[in-house]
């Protein structure tokens, strides 16, 4: 029987390879399943599983936050993504980002300074407390 | 000369650094071998991620994306990604310079540079330094994750996108060993200088789209640069573990050393102060039996 080769990676590691006599991926315009010799496809994909009935016969379960799907005839690569994706959220990570820059460039009361003073703060105590032990020793 | 007591009081206090120190180069050491494994772990995504803008810019060779236009440079934009601590030797510093010099150089042609800045050092040195710096992200821990970059890299496609910048770099520490970590900026944008050569795609053949090709190619294009990033933030963890580690072996050596001379020290005194006693008593029974 015909077989496909599947691999499911994301950027922060591979998930799962190997051979499948059919995929199914929960694409962006529906799910849509592949067999072995299926024609070159490139999809979006959404939140969803992707199932590999493998050459067993036993069906596998990844669960994926998103990403994309692309089909060769003997081949299907699962880019999976490792957060929950789209342009309201990306929109809001930028601003966040933003904002970060700008709060630590005001430097008010950004989180870098705050560590900055605690250790500041930290190395002037242990100063005045050698300070004093050595005015006790005198 | 210093008194025994003070001597062993100072002995003490530098073997506790020492053994701060120690731990410290343990702690790193286990790290890098971490890091490194993540490092291993990103690389099949970026290959297959490589492979499919490959195939799609064989695909269809007439579209071209803005990511993939060389346009004329006005105004180029830097990631910079940098630790969030230190205690690692010259690894920022050495990146920095080498930022410094490549910025001088736009600068010297007239072209002005955006930041966008990840890791609280470069936040703390750019700061003293100024430049303008669009997003920031710090504290990513010891897993860098893409969910944590994803901010920074949007402002900067987005300047991209928008012709506010004409070209991206990367700059970070490359990994090469554990004893020598390289400052290193790469090019991002425009993507022209991928390699795209794939003997077995000559047939001219095109993709089934689903919803529709601009669309996809642009996500595509946007999670390859994600992962090169992402790539750039391990990389740099890593190289920063291994910077500590050497950093922190020296501080244990050097403790090693000044204990040595302490301890010398202190024997010296130690043996002064019993001669001295000695030469008393034998003064005083002469004294007495004279």
């Amino acid at each position: 029987m015909a077989t496909i080769k599947v691999d499911i990676v994301s950027a922060e590691g591979e998930i799962h390879s190997g051979e499948a006599r059919m995929v199914y991926a929960p694409a962006q315009m529906g799910e849509v399943g592949i067999a072995p010799r299926h024609a070159p496809l490139l999809t979006a994909l959404s939140p969803g599983e992707v199932r590999i009935e493998d050459t067993d016969g036993k069906e596998h379960g990844f669960y994926i936050t998103g990403g994309m799907l692309e089909v060769q005839p003997h081949l299907v690569t699962v880019l999976a993504d490792t957060a929950l994706r789209g342009d309201q959220l990306d929109e809001a990570a930028a601003l966040a980002a933003k904002q970060q820059a700008e709060e630590a460039l005001k430097g008010v009361s950004s989180d870098t300074d705050l560590r900055q003073a605690q250790a500041e703060l930290a190395e002037a105590s242990a100063r005045y407390r050698a300070a004093q032990k050595l005015k006790g020793k005198r | 000369m210093a008194g025994e007591k003070e001597i062993r009081s100072k002995i003490a206090s530098v073997k506790n650094m020492q053994k701060i120190t120690s731990a410290m180069e343990k702690v790193a050491a286990s790290k890098i071998r971490k890091a490194q494994k993540q490092m291993e772990a990103s690389r099949p995504y970026a290959e297959r991620i490589r492979r499919v803008i490959g195939h799609l810019s064989h695909a269809n060779p007439d579209y071209k994306h803005p990511y993939m236009t060389e346009r004329e440079v006005k105004r180029v934009g830097f990631i910079i990604i940098s630790t969030d601590r230190g205690l690692c030797g010259g690894l920022n510093i050495n990146l920095f310079k080498r930022i410094i010099g490549e910025m001088a150089e736009w600068q010297g042609k007239n072209v002005d540079v955006d930041l966008a800045l990840v890791g609280a050092k470069s936040v703390q040195f750019f700061r003293r330094i100024g430049g303008n710096v669009l997003g920031t992200a710090t504290h990513l821990g010891d897993r860098p994750s893409v969910n944590d970059l994803l901010g920074s890299i949007k402002v900067m496609l987005d300047a991209y996108e928008d012709g506010k910048i004409d070209r991206l770099f990367l700059a970070n520490n490359v990994f090469v060993s554990a004893m020598s970590q390289k400052p290193t900026i790469t090019t991002l944008l425009p993507i022209s200088a991928i390699d795209l050569g794939d003997e077995s795609l000559q047939d001219h053949w095109d993709y089934i789209y689903e919803p529709d090709a601009g669309e996809l190619l642009d996500d595509v294009l946007m999670r390859y640069i994600e992962s090169q990033v992402y790539r750039g933030a391990v990389e740099n963890f890593a190289s920063e573990m291994a910077a500590k580690m050497v950093a922190m072996k020296s501080a244990t050596d050097n403790a090693g050393e000044i204990i040595e001379s302490l301890q010398l020290e202190y024997n010296k005194a130690r043996q002064a102060a019993i001669t001295q006693e000695i030469s008393e008593i034998v003064g005083g029974a002469a004294a007495v039996s004279g």
